[in-house]
């Protein structure tokens, strides 16, 4: 996956790009809004990660200038101002997701795969196939091993995007803001009672197991096969 | 210490007093309105003085026509010898009309008046004319009304009234006037620098007053006569301004304390940890472990940093223009779907109770927010002691005017006494802080309450706690609006 991270503090935009190369995409740095623009305007990028507060032009007009050109490329915004109206704003003016400074590594990481993806076809599947787990939005049912296995509406959302997201770490927070629409942290581990609910309901005992819990980072539903 | 007083515009010397007075818009508006006054009375004293001169004017002509008349029928009666008679005789009279009777060669026939023009160029009908008294020198002149008459044979018969009289009110009025209008000007003057070294006095009262306060002093407050007009309402505003910048500050100056504290604690474990570490850790596994540490304590400072905040801007009033109408039941519902399963997995009997339709003017965000710190909140400290099964109560109804959102547990509760102090920040009951927790949890939530112009109470569940989240309800008119 090809990225574009703009951010103007030189330490922080190289750990962030020699993390996301080590991770195996490649990474381009900008460290002013002129050059971001420049370089997302020229290259073709799979991922903009951009800085709010940045020299020259800032994040949210290069964002806005960017959509003006009709780019589509999502845009995860990076900032140190984590508050509600601010993160309103950021993705009004067309950016696809909004991250508050500092972030861990692992989350960012997830975000970025979750945007790529979301630009993939394939995210607005009407159903989704996980080895032998089996999802129908439209006649919202789910199956394992062909059998039914009944759900609540909630359950079948987290499901639903985890499956929408297979083979990637998902995190805490992307659930609570994308399954429950909250934009805060609880302090405590209401997500994994959820997710341990889930999973007691989807895995079956002498089959594989696909719900993953990723240490230090969130949870993945993966095809063993894969 | 005090700066010297000085006039802002720098003027010294001798006058400069009254020039400053003079520059003030108290004096202007007295000037103004004396020089108003002082226009008004000049023209009614005008007026007066015109009416009293038209009547005494008709009073001379009817006191004439009187005598014409009288004299008439004198001569009716005698003819011309009984007319001179009597114009004699009436003549010398003291305090006597003016005669005079000229024949048709102008030659005084009788009368007690010499006259200052010739008599015969004298047309008759009414006239204003100077003449002398036949015993006095040439220089004094008279002023006389006069009827001339022509008799038969070329006579003419002169009948007047000495203007004396009318000539001295008229003197006498136009001293009132001047007296008057300098009175007018003393009083008028006097008023005005009366008013304006009052106004003055009271402004400077306020000038001296915020010079001490901007040195430094936030104590000083604005002097209140009790007398509640303008400037003791301005001064009472002012006062309650500056009480508020006087609690602003002091929150601050608590806040920034509070987190020098707090935020010196945790970091100086993350400094040791990581001391320790660089000086022990032999194994890459350990140091490993160390780090880990060092993260988990720099997430839990961030924590702190981002309630703390949340708390300020929510307290600073700046999120009022981001409510919107919420149905805070099912936001209500939304966040006990949340933790149901927590609570269940934490063996809690766990109820719901929310009504339908509880509209709100509110930021569901942080709605949400308070509540779920709330559950947090029973959830950890909640659960019943003594071996019982716990409990946890989530309703949402409208009482009157405003919903009540409360969360209730069987937990040890809050003491009555410390239901104040545990809503500050970074005050734990747990003084041993062996709970996880920040000690900002409900500060965030009374915060967020008053931002929704409402409360955070805490009342006894008997036993346990009850926090109770009282936001005023949206009204039906401002709902349709």
């Amino acid at each position: 996956m090809k990225i574009l991270v703009v951010e103007d503090d030189a330490e922080a935009g190289r750990y962030l790009a020699r993390a996301l190369n080590e991770s195996g995409h490649v990474a381009d740095l900008a460290s002013d809004g002129e050059a971001g623009l420049e370089m997302a305007l020229a290259g073709s990028y799979d991922v903009l990660v951009v800085d709010r507060m940045l020299p020259r032009r800032d994040g949210l007009s290069l964002i806005m200038a960017l959509r003006a050109e009709k780019r589509t490329v999502p845009v995860l915004i990076l900032s140190a101002l984590g508050q509600v109206d601010d993160r309103v704003l950021g993705l009004r003016a067309g950016g696809d997701d909004y991250l508050t400074k500092p972030y861990a590594f692992t989350e960012c990481l997830a975000r970025v795969e979750a945007l790529a993806r979301r630009q993939n076809p394939q995210s607005a599947q009407l159903t989704y196939k996980v080895a032998d787990l089996e999802l129908d939005r439209l006649a919202h049912r789910v199956s394992r091993a062909g059998e039914d296995i009944p759900l609540q509406p909630r359950e079948f959302r987290l499901l639903e995007y985890l499956m929408r997201h297979a083979g990637q770490v998902v995190t805490r927070t992307m659930l609570l803001e994308n399954v429950w629409d909250y934009h805060f942290d609880p302090q405590t581990n209401v997500i994994d009672v959820h997710v341990s609910r889930l999973r007691s309901k989807i895995e079956r005992k002498g089959l594989p197991t696909l719900l993953h819990t990723i240490r230090g980072a969130g949870y993945m539903i993966r095809d063993p096969a894969k | 210490m005090a700066a010297p007083t000085r006039d802002l515009t720098g003027d010294t010397g001798r006058f400069a007093g009254l020039r400053r007075m003079a520059r003030t818009t108290a004096f202007k508006l007295s000037a103004v309105y004396l020089l108003i006054f002082a226009i008004f009375s000049g023209i009614i004293l005008g007026y007066l003085a015109w009416n009293t001169r038209r009547l005494l004017d008709a009073q001379i002509t009817e006191t004439i026509e009187t005598e014409i008349n009288a004299l008439a029928e004198q001569y009716r009666q005698g003819g011309l010898r009984r007319l001179i008679s009597v114009i004699e005789r009436r003549g010398r009279q003291t305090g006597s009309f003016l005669y005079l009777l000229v024949d048709s060669r102008g030659d005084s026939m009788t009368g007690n008046a010499i006259l200052r023009v010739p008599a015969l160029t004298v047309n008759p009908g009414w006239i204003e004319m100077s003449y002398n008294w036949p015993d006095e020198p040439e220089s004094v002149a008279r002023l006389a009304k006069v009827r001339v008459f022509l008799l038969p044979s070329g006579l003419r018969l002169f009948v007047g009234r000495d203007l004396e009289e009318r000539s001295r009110l008229q003197e006498v009025t136009r001293r009132a006037r001047g007296l008057s209008l300098l009175l007018v000007v003393l009083l008028g003057g006097f008023g005005a620098w009366f008013v304006t070294k009052r106004v003055l006095a009271r402004v400077e009262g306020v000038a001296k007053t915020s010079a001490a306060i901007m040195e430094g002093n936030l104590s000083h407050r604005l002097p209140v006569t009790n007398t509640n007009d303008e400037f003791d309402r301005l001064s009472m505003h002012l006062n309650q301004m500056l009480d508020r910048i006087g609690e602003l500050m002091t929150g601050l100056r608590e806040l920034s304390d509070n987190v020098a504290h707090d935020l010196r604690t945790p970091l100086t474990r993350l400094r040791n940890g990581a001391e320790d570490a660089l000086r022990k850790a032999t194994t890459l596994e350990e140091a490993k472990l160390a780090l880990e540490r060092s993260i988990e304590e720099s997430d839990n400072l961030l924590k702190v940093f981002d309630a703390l905040l949340m708390i300020a801007r929510a307290e600073s009033g700046n999120l009022a223009t981001s409510l919107q109408p919420v149905d805070l039941g099912e936001l209500a519902s939304g966040i006990c779907e949340l933790y149901e399963p927590l609570a269940e997995e934490a063996g809690l009997d766990f109820s719901v109770d929310v009504e339908p339709g509880l509209m709100a003017l509110a930021n569901s965000e942080l709605m949400g927010r308070a509540l779920s710190n709330l559950v947090d909140n029973a959830l950890k400290y909640g659960l019943s002691e003594n071996g019982k099964r716990g409990a946890l109560a989530i309703a949402a109804q409208r009482d009157g005017n405003s919903i009540r959102l409360s969360v209730a547990d069987r937990g040890t509760g809050v003491p009555p006494e410390k239901r104040v102090s545990v809503v500050e920040r970074f005050v734990r009951l747990d003084e041993s802080r062996s709970k996880p927790g920040l000690g900002l949890g409900l500060s965030l939530v009374a915060a967020i309450a008053r931002l929704h112009g409402g409360e955070l109470l805490l009342e006894d569940n008997t036993p346990g706690l009850r926090a109770v989240l009282v936001i005023p309800a949206l009204t039906r008119a401002l709902e349709s609006a």
